[in-house]
């Protein structure tokens, strides 16, 4: 059984026909192309294949493509601005080192992400309980958690070119 | 992991899910937000040949104030109930618990009514449910009835829910007392209850029990000592009277009664 489902990913509308059991991290991987969402623990525990759905982080490996038919996701690859500039979140990363070997990053950034937008100035214990859902194989969490701090401290971020040293 | 094969069948209305299901009958399982059952799928342990996706029907999700109780629809998410207004003035243990249930994404997604219909002795929801004597609203083929929380979940992950009917509402008496808790201990901060208690105190105490038995239950030898004015110790101490709690890898029988008189008598206290 082939469903025809349309889903607007990153500002692009995807229409593709696709098996109902199919999970969306896998459409967005293998049918969109975009590999910045990461497979993990593929049981929902570990939080980095997390994009928003309409705005809320959601775990993509237990949500099914068709459910969100016709409805709004982010990825990873749409955070940076249109110049190509970080989001404020990605640019907290940079400057506090919130990333180690790099593979929870796509869905830190993302729950961050969601996590600013509800609430723009956390205590540190409130980003740590929104940031639960993710797991850091490398054990970063304190510069994760700075990094988080840093974004909501600089709401702008600061313009640097994606590739341009500074 | 990509589940077993199925039919996919979205409905618009309460109305089209209750005709899917006289459709399909036991082949077909209920998806709303899906967090309960497609780890399940994933996991081969459910094998449904139908899946109607009632995570649309808009209709089915709201948090009324109707006077003396609040009416929650079904569909409405873990997240809408940890930060309702309403529940958090009039039942703050329901928003509370709510708040424990996985982390913020499965609260995003999971819904009151597909955690209550999962009927798992482990959820949180459940036991809030049980300690604040809800009434739960069942629609099928031939209209509505309400059944009373107390007998709701009638085995394992089974509950008064039958295969050609659909929880629709949740209505929730409004908290009158002051005192209420809910108590949940495990190793991590997403991880499952190993024992969880949910408590409303007052002039009719409830008492909810996470993980103490093969369906979610009340402490009903406590509830009767707590109303008769026994003290947080003498209450504590029964929290785990006449119920059989599970042996697992995260805890055996013995220490699940223990721990039950550990959360109780700490709830007690809040």
């Amino acid at each position: 059984m082939s469903y025809p489902i349309s889903i607007n990913i990153n500002g692009n509308t995807y229409d593709k026909s696709v098996d109902p059991r199919t999970l969306l991290v896998h459409f967005i991987r293998e049918e969109c192309g975009l590999t910045g969402t990461h497979i993990g623990c593929d049981t929902s525990n570990c939080g980095a294949c997390t994009v928003l759905l309409d705005g809320n982080a959601v775990k993509s490996c237990t949500v099914l493509a068709v459910q969100v038919n016709n409805h709004e996701i982010t990825t990873v690859e749409g955070l940076a601005n249109d110049d190509g500039s970080f989001s404020p979140v990605q640019e907290g990363f940079r400057q506090e080192h919130g990333l180690q070997c790099g593979y929870c990053t796509p869905g830190m950034l993302m729950a961050a992400t969601a996590l600013l937008d509800e609430i723009p100035d956390p205590t540190e214990q409130e980003i740590r309980e929104n940031l639960e859902g993710n797991l850091c194989r490398c054990t970063g969490y304190e510069m994760i958690v700075r990094s988080v701090q840093w974004a909501a401290q600089n709401p702008d971020g600061i313009p640097v070119q994606i590739g341009e040293s500074s | 992991m990509i589940p077993a094969k199925f039919d996919y069948k979205p409905a618009e209305s309460k109305e089209e899910a209750l005709s899917l299901l006289a459709e399909y009958g036991d082949e077909a399982k209920l998806l709303a937000g899906g967090h309960s059952l497609l780890p399940l799928m994933k996991l081969r342990l459910a094998t449904p040949e139908v899946l109607i996706d009632i995570g649309a029907i808009e209709d089915l999700s709201y948090i009324e104030d109707k006077g003396d109780v609040v009416a929650i629809g079904a569909l409405t998410k873990h997240r809408q109930v940890e930060q309702s207004d309403i529940l958090k003035e009039h039942i703050p243990l329901l928003a509370h618990t709510a708040s424990h249930v996985g982390d913020p994404q499965v609260r995003n997604r999971g819904t009151i009514g597909g955690s209550l219909c999962h009927g798992d002795p482990a959820s949180d929801l459940p036991a809030a449910i049980l300690a604040t004597r809800a009434t739960l609203v069942i629609s099928g083929p031939s209209g509505e009835r309400q059944v009373e929380s107390d007998a709701f979940f009638t085995d394992f992950w089974e509950t008064e829910v039958q295969e050609d009917e659909l929880l629709t509402e949740i209505i929730v008496p409004k908290y009158t007392g002051e005192s209420w808790a809910y108590q949940k201990f495990n190793r991590r901060s997403q991880d499952w209850a190993i024992v969880g208690c949910a408590l409303q105190a007052g002039d009719n105490p409830g008492i909810g029990m996470v993980n103490m038995g093969s369906t979610p239950v009340r402490a009903a030898d406590a509830e009767n000592a707590l109303k008769s004015g026994g003290s947080p110790k003498e209450v504590s101490e029964l929290a785990d009277s006449g119920l059989t709690p599970p042996t697992d890898i995260h805890g055996n029988e013995s220490y699940r009664r223990d721990l039950a008189k550990v959360l109780l008598q700490r709830a007690l206290e809040n």
